[in-house]
């Protein structure tokens, strides 16, 4: 099974007429910060209850795609990666057809899909997705990042539905405080939620896949 | 004056899905046949007019009222030898023709998308700016043009060259494109229409495909 985006034979999956749009989350951060990890820990955990499918945009297109088919996370024809041309961050804010695109295969593919996640490639502080592609976003930020990067605040920290700090396991090896991670993070977000995790001690994430679950709800109660 | 439409065709902050495509830039680059500023200009000019000459005389003859659109995409598919460019021209049509539903709703996009549900672009562009009244010359020079742009763009990422040097490689082919634009919009039926081969992007744009499968290609095409 190929994920190679640009294969010019027809999709060989018979199209199944869309029972009502997926819910779209966005997961987006700086590289590194374990947006991917998250995605299978979603994967893992949601693939039970949800209809799920996921576009990567990895800037090396299918690394992530290959991650998630080599954990076993997700059927390989659920994963589709687009290629962002050096732009990882035009690809989900300024001109986001690329994805749109991949979404529709997708929801094309399988018709009934609860819910698709689409991960960014890794980024700087200022990337953030539009509200054209997706209904709600994630930001992921790491302790090993340095604990200054949620006082830094941009658009991805100060306004995204949801903060992810994420590896606090790590923070006594690297010196990160974690108290002043989540107040700067409460500072800079108001009352929006923010959610320190650490997947070595909780694979599952739960936290964060109850709240995808609360957002499908929601998103699904506006339609 | 030119339209509205065809600047906004041609401005690369249009949300029609260009910025993944580079024109065999990419291929080009990983074969070491373009390195900086002084080999890329000879590339533009090359791909401006074989490939920008075709893709001008299609969204011009497009840009007509009533265009034969199912001849047109026939007529392009016969110029568009590798498969790798009719999808890369047809994805970007498709991207292109999103952006275009939201801004220029119109039947004209009905009969386009009839033909084919993902035209080529082109042939989107040529109805965008025929229905906006502007005339083929302006579809032509808007085509043109993008087939240039993209690719010099796509220079500036992989390269790190300089991006006044680059514009001014693209400025520079000026007289070059005023010509292709005089030639793409000679009045002929499509049959007649202008097919300049380009075998070296046509076997690129096939390797790229290829080599995305073991490396990593940044953009589609």
């Amino acid at each position: 099974m190929s994920f190679d985006p640009t294969e010019s034979e027809p999709d060989l999956h018979v199209p199944v007429e869309p029972r009502g749009r997926a819910v779209r989350i966005g997961i987006g951060g700086p590289v590194g910060s374990g947006k991917t990890a998250l995605v299978a820990a979603l994967a893992r955990a949601l693939g039970e209850r949800l209809r799920l499918a996921v576009v990567t945009n990895d800037i090396y297109t299918t690394e992530d795609a290959d991650f998630l088919r080599r954990s076993a996370v997700l059927a390989p024809e659920r994963v589709e990666a687009v290629q962002t041309g050096c732009c990882p961050h035009t690809a989900i804010r300024d001109d986001i057809t690329a994805n749109l695109d991949a979404i529709e295969l997708l929801e094309e593919r399988f018709g009934d899909l609860d819910l698709v996640l689409v991960e960014s490639g890794g980024d700087n502080l200022t990337a953030v997705f539009s509200r054209g592609l997706v209904d709600r976003q994630i930001f992921v930020v790491d302790v090993a990042g340095g604990d200054k990067v949620p006082r830094k605040g941009g658009p991805g920290v100060t306004t995204a539905d949801l903060l992810v700090i994420n590896k606090i396991d790590l923070a006594p090896l690297v010196g990160a405080d974690l108290d002043v991670m989540t107040a700067d993070a409460h500072r800079m977000r108001g009352e929006l939620p923010v959610i320190a995790q650490s997947l070595v001690a909780d694979p599952a994430a739960t936290a964060v896949a109850e709240w995808v679950l609360a957002q499908v709800a929601a998103v699904r109660a506006l339609v | 004056m030119p339209s509205l439409a065809a600047l906004t065709l041609a401005d690369a902050r249009f949300p029609g899905g260009g910025h993944v495509h580079s024109g065999g830039l990419e291929e080009a680059v990983a074969r070491g046949l373009v390195t900086g500023t002084a080999d890329l200009a000879p590339f533009l000019l090359g791909r401006l007019r074989t490939a920008g000459l075709t893709a001008a005389a299609f969204a011009a003859a497009a840009a007509v009222p009533d265009a034969p659109f199912g001849l047109l995409d026939a007529e392009l598919d016969a110029r568009t030898p590798a498969v790798a460019q009719r999808e890369a021209s047809r994805a970007q049509g498709r991207a292109a023709l999103r952006a275009a539903r939201v801004a220029w709703p119109s039947p004209v996009l009905d009969v386009l998308v009839a033909v084919h549900p993902r035209p080529h672009h082109p042939l989107l562009v040529g109805a965008v700016v025929g229905l906006s009244g502007g005339p083929p010359a302006e579809a032509a020079h808007c085509a043109a043009y993008l087939s240039v742009s993209g690719p010099a763009s796509a220079a500036v990422r992989l390269l790190g060259l300089d991006p006044f040097a680059v514009n001014a490689a693209v400025v520079a082919l000026g007289p070059v494109l005023d010509a292709v634009v005089a030639e793409a919009t000679v009045p002929r039926r499509p049959e007649r229409l202008p097919a300049p081969g380009a075998p070296v992007l046509d076997l690129m744009a096939q390797a790229h495909v290829h080599h995305h499968r073991e490396q990593v290609r940044l953009f589609v095409s």
